[in-house]
């Protein structure tokens, strides 16, 4: 049962506390996307054995959708920040090349 | 035979006698010992028989790690099968049976399995059950059935008297085990101010070091025990717990203690189990180590145990498995039971060495004792049926084809060294090392489990670390590093100091004889209970099985309820031998939580019954429970599916419901609807998003039906929204789905349209919401008064607010029934006032409350739909000919792509229609209209099922909905559809709506 801190409320607190909400930073594709596009939205998901960015969300708590950075493999987590942003922010990425150099960033 | 020794024994207390009975029979034992040593003091060596070969079964350990001896314990409610007899403490008035034999357990006609064991060799259930296929029902499947399985469930009808319950806690280092490394741990963690639990999971603190005979400081282990513990239960920062097995690690320091509150003392007020959910920022595993068995022909008569477990029997209770046994030994420390068994006065006619020499100072001290000592020698096979009567010897390195010695013995005393118990530090992904010198895994402390920091969380102290000599000083360092780790900064004085005799090298053997033949190998056994032996292994190997893994499930080793404690490592050696290759290359199965097995009572906790999940009330729930409600639940809801009045059963109630609310007034509970209130400047083109149908055209004081679909287009809820002003619209959900909606609107919201200025709350439980239904339902508004309802100051699918019979209320003019109807919002707090209110003034006008089904038949005779009966997740809007609420102005909404995608689109999409048997009968829920034709795999093709169906006792026969392929095509054609008992129900494709076609009645 993981640990996780709202970038919200400030609050650590544990996994029961919060509600999965699968992987980070898609992008929507609506009417007029291509095949192709709107099944890599709705289906494909990148499942790595190693970094990884996932929403949650503080459901029993103050209630806001926030990402996470997180090593699959580890279960170490690197930083949870606000859902706001289409890519990690650059002190995430910071924090993760710091324990991950040979990480390729975020593609 | 197993006897009392008449002094002795270091934890029981010969002044209290506890009476208990085996089989029927009625025994004695002494209070402070396990069931497992109360029976061997009764001579009772026979306690099961074994899972295949039905062989007979003797205890072979003294703790968790017993694979043989299970009981079913206690009677009726309170019986459990397949409880440990070495993890159970023996107490007055116990009760227990053997299990596992037929009819009887010294006579098991089942036994005759072992004289064919060639039948039931490594993947047995895989080869010899394939052909010919009918064989498997009738032959074989029931054959299997009677003669494997451990224990018998319970009876259906017992009911756990008993009671668990959960504690979450938090510490800083916690410490699993209490042996003296797991107390010096804690004790210098604590000494530094960090919050210190201790966990162990027997009775008695201290673990091996006092049967073993260390000495710590110059005192005897338990003096010093004794003190520690008094040391540590006069600190504040401490917490110390016995009968608590650290049960499973999990991520993030996330550990589950599993404590046996009150299974030693029946009948007190305590919880049986309790379950701590323990979050722990370090954690220190001082678990021990087990002891293996060694691998020779007839290691699993009764009387063939563990050296270690001997010694505990001695020591600790008094009570000695033989009385003449012969100890067979890799290594010095199965000395100490020679010794052990010479103090007591029992009979030890050699120890058997396989090493070429020995000579540490615990085989001197044997030697000194008298005791004879063989070396390079091992045991060739244990004689006897039963029990142990003899063994025959032979040389280490030999094939065994011959014996050399032969020894009388009723008991036989093994070690094939130790094993750490690595289980708690691999749960969450720590990594181990094999360690050479002493031939086991042990943490590699250079892998340890991480933490969320990404930083190690779980250390291995004292044998469970692999330290087989002296272990207080890597203890206290653990304990150290474990608080500092933590943040603590205060600095332990240094620890104690353990003697333990110096130890001359362990040689290991897998197979004794080491060069084995085939019929001896047959008879060794490594998973007792399961029933593999070394033969077993090695055919695996030379039929391919390479992994470990699939070596475990195909010869079943190490899958019995000890999980391999005992086999585990012995069977990898002999799997690596097989294959050639080092055992670190073979590599270990995967360790999973928890350590042994926990009730499921504590797994539940106090969740049970009433309060197996919150229960949600409707302000008028009271009413309902006094006024005969038939519940059904709702989500988490309860709702009255029908009121039930005397003389009626369910279906008379609720037809009467039903024909009062078409002639009458009828009174719906509606406050479990969602209401979701969305404001704000966008609120318009939010809603336009998250429904199908436009909604930011809609007016202030008006109402419209909208559906809502996930990105996917199939259809997710729906519901009516009414405009409350420019800028705010209140949502109408249904009952089940107010939470996930908002969720989703949320998750929009914060996520993808984050600057768009919206606001929502859900509202549902502010407002309690009753619908006033029926031909004199604005008769009875009008009488309250306060608020103009007629027809054209409040038309359909409008709404208003203002005081109506005094009470605050919003009044909605929609319908689900087709019937004229009001659904009015009142603040929760006047609700009930306000149901009485309409009761008491609608009485002479037939008011009458109506349950679910009768709205669900009241709505199904217009033909409306319902989330959940006409769609399943797999739904879109057109399958329910609702085109005409999917804009086609808008250029998005969500789930608008979706159904645009090939498979949605399709002509052979299965639609909504109408049905009517032709009989007149109502149609079963669910059933598939069948073409007659078979699909390619043979099965009936259908084309077409019920959505919905009941009795209409407005319509006098059965109705039902249902998706069928071209349905509305196809109207009038006549449909098989499949009952039970291959029944085929004819039914005719009609209008869904089948009540007041043109919509006349809800709009007067
Ligand atoms: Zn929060």
């Amino acid at each position: 049962m993981l640990l996780l801190t709202c970038p919200c409320c400030g609050v650590t607190a544990e996994e029961t506390e919060f509600a999965p909400g699968g992987e980070a930073h898609l992008k929507r594709f609506g009417p007029g996307s291509s095949d192709a596009d709107y099944e890599s939205y709705m289906f494909n998901r990148k499942n790595p054995r190693g970094v990884h960015f996932e929403r949650w969300r503080h459901a029993y708590g103050c209630g806001k959708w926030f990402l996470a950075a997180r090593c699959t493999m580890t279960l170490e987590v690197f930083g949870t920040y606000p859902a706001q942003t289409v890519e990690p922010p650059a002190e995430i990425v910071a924090a993760i090349k710091a324990k991950r150099p040979e990480w390729e960033g975020f593609a | 035979m197993s006897h009392r020794l008449k002094t002795g024994g270091r934890l029981i207390d010969r002044s209290r006698d506890v009476k208990f009975t085996f089989n029927g029979k009625h025994m004695k034992g002494f209070a402070g010992e396990t069931l497992a040593a109360s029976l061997l003091a009764n001579g009772q060596t026979l306690l099961g028989r074994s899972f295949k070969y039905h062989r007979p079964r003797g205890i072979v350990a003294s703790g968790a790690e017993e694979p043989n001896a299970l009981v079913g314990l206690g009677k009726g409610d309170r019986y459990e099968p397949n409880q440990r007899v070495t993890t159970t403490e023996v107490f007055d008035g116990l009760t227990c049976e053997t299990q596992n034999h037929w009819p009887s357990l010294d006579f098991d006609l089942l036994a005759v399995n072992s004289l064919v064991p060639q039948f039931l060799t490594a993947g047995f259930y895989y080869k010899t059950f394939l052909r010919p296929r009918a064989f498997w029902k009738h032959v074989y499947e029931p054959v299997i059935r009677k003669s494997a399985g451990l224990g018998k469930a319970p009876s259906p009808d017992a009911r756990d008297p008993d009671s668990y319950e959960q504690i979450y806690a938090f510490c800083d280092v916690l410490i699993i085990g209490g042996g003296i490394a797991g107390l010096q741990a804690a004790l210098s963690a604590a000494e530094t101010g960090a919050r210190v639990a201790l966990w162990e999971q027997t009775a008695h603190w201290g673990g091996r070091a006092p049967v073993d005979g260390v000495t710590i400081d110059g005192q005897d282990a338990d003096a010093w025990v004794a003190a520690t513990i008094a040391k540590l239960e006069a600190m504040d920062n401490v917490h110390l717990r016995l009968r608590c097995m650290g049960a499973g690690v999990h991520d993030h320091g996330y550990v589950l203690g599993y404590e046996r509150v009150s299974d030693h003392a029946p009948g007190t007020d305590a919880p049986r189990h309790r379950l701590w959910r323990m979050r722990a920022g370090q954690i220190v595993t001082a678990t021990g180590a087990i002891e293996r068995p060694l691998s020779f022909a007839g290691n699993d008569l009764p009387g063939v145990m563990l050296a270690s477990a001997v010694r505990d029997y001695v020591v600790n209770y008094a009570v000695s498995p033989g009385q003449s046994v012969v100890v067979v030994t890799n290594n010095d420390d199965a000395y100490r039971t020679a010794i052990a068994l010479r103090q007591a006065g029992v009979g030890v006619p050699a120890v058997v060495d396989a090493r070429a020499e020995a000579n540490g100072p615990l085989v001197a001290e044997a030697r000194a004792a008298g005791i004879t000592v063989l070396t390079g020698k091992g045991i060739r096979k244990v004689k006897g049926g039963k029990k142990v009567t003899g063994v025959e010897i032979c040389r280490i390195d030999s094939k065994g084809t011959a014996f050399t010695e032969v020894f009388d013995c009723d008991a036989v005393a093994m070690s094939g060294g130790w094993s750490p118990v690595v289980h708690l530090w691999s749960h969450c992904g720590g990594k181990l090392v094999w360690d050479d010198t002493h031939h086991f895994f042990r943490p590699d402390a250079s892998r340890p489990p991480l933490g969320a920091d990404g930083a190690g969380f779980v250390r291995a102290c004292g044998s469970a670390d692999g330290e087989m000599g002296a272990v207080l000083m890597g203890a206290h360092e653990a304990g150290l590093a474990a608080a500092k780790a933590t943040g603590a900064s205060g600095t332990p004085p240094a620890p104690a100091t353990d003697q333990v005799p110096d130890m001359a090298p362990m040689d290991a053997v897998w197979m004794m004889p080491r060069n084995a033949e085939y019929d001896l190998r047959m008879k060794m056994w490594l998973d007792y209970q399961n029933d593999v032996k070394v033969s077993d292994v090695q055919l695996a190997a030379r039929e391919g099985y390479q992994s470990v893994e699939h070596t475990k499930r195909y010869t079943t080793l190490g899958m019995a309820t000890d999980q391999g404690k005992l086999s585990n490592i012995n069977g990898l050696a002999i799997l690596s031998d097989a294959l050639g290759q080092p055992i670190p290359a073979t590599g270990t199965t995967t360790f999973r939580p928890p350590y042994t097995p926990i009730s499921i009572g504590a797994i539940a906790g106090g969740a049970t019954g009433p309060v197996f999940q919150p229960l949600r009330r409707t302000p008028l729930y009271d009413w309902h429970a006094e006024n005969g409600a038939d519940w059904e639940p709702v989500g988490q809801w309860r709702r009255p599916y029908t009121y039930i009045r005397a003389g009626e059963d369910r279906h008379k109630a609720v037809n009467r419901e039903v024909t009062n609310a078409r002639t009458n007034i009828g009174l719906l509970d509606a406050s479990t609807l969602g209401k979701i209130l969305v404001s704000g400047p966008d609120a318009g083109r939010f809603m336009d998003m998250l429904y199908t149908n436009m909604m930011s055209t809609l007016k202030p004081g008006k109402c419209r039906y909208g559906l809502m679909c996930n990105e996917n287009g199939f259809l997710m809820d729906d519901g009516v929204v009414a405009r409350l002003s420019d800028d705010a619209f209140l949502v109408h959900t249904t009952s089940g789905g107010a939470d996930h909606v908002h969720g989703w609107m949320e998750d929009w919201l914060q996520c993808e349209w984050w600057d768009w200025k919206v606001h929502t709350v859900n509202l549902t439980e502010q407002f309690a919401q009753i619908a006033v239904v029926g031909p004199k339902a604005r008769q009875l508004l009008e009488r309250l008064g306060g608020m103009d309802v007629s027809r054209d100051a409040l038309k359909f699918m409008e709404w208003s607010e203002g005081r109506l019979g005094g009470f605050d209320a919003r009044v909605f003019r929609i319908s689900f029934s087709g019937e004229l109807s009001f659904e009015i919002a009142v603040p929760a707090s006047q609700g009930r006032a306000f149901w009485d209110r309409l009761l008491a003034e609608g009485a002479d006008l037939g008011v009458m409350p109506y349950g679910t089904e009768a709205l669900h038949i009241l709505r199904a005779e217009k033909g409306f739909i319902m989330i959940g009966d006409e769609t399943d997740g797999t739904v879109i809007p057109q399958d329910l000919n609702l085109n005409w609420a999917i804009s086609k102005k808008k250029d998005d909404f969500l789930g608008k792509r979706g159904m645009e995608r090939e498979a949605m689109v399709h002509p052979d999409r299965w639609k909504l229609v109408g049905l009517e048997t032709l009989d007149g009968s109502v149609l079963p829920h669910g059933a598939l209209a069948v073409t007659g034709g078979k699909t390619a795999n043979k099965q009936a093709e259908t084309e077409g099922r019920v959505t919905s169906t009941y009795y209409s006792p407005t319509l006098k026969r059965g109705i039902a909905m249902g998706l069928v392929r071209h349905g509305p095509n196809r109207m009038g054609e006549v449909l098989e559809f499949a009952g039970p008992n291959d029944a085929r129900i004819k039914a005719r494709i009609v209008d869904p709506v089948l009540y007041d076609k043109e919509g006349a009645k809800q709009d007067v």
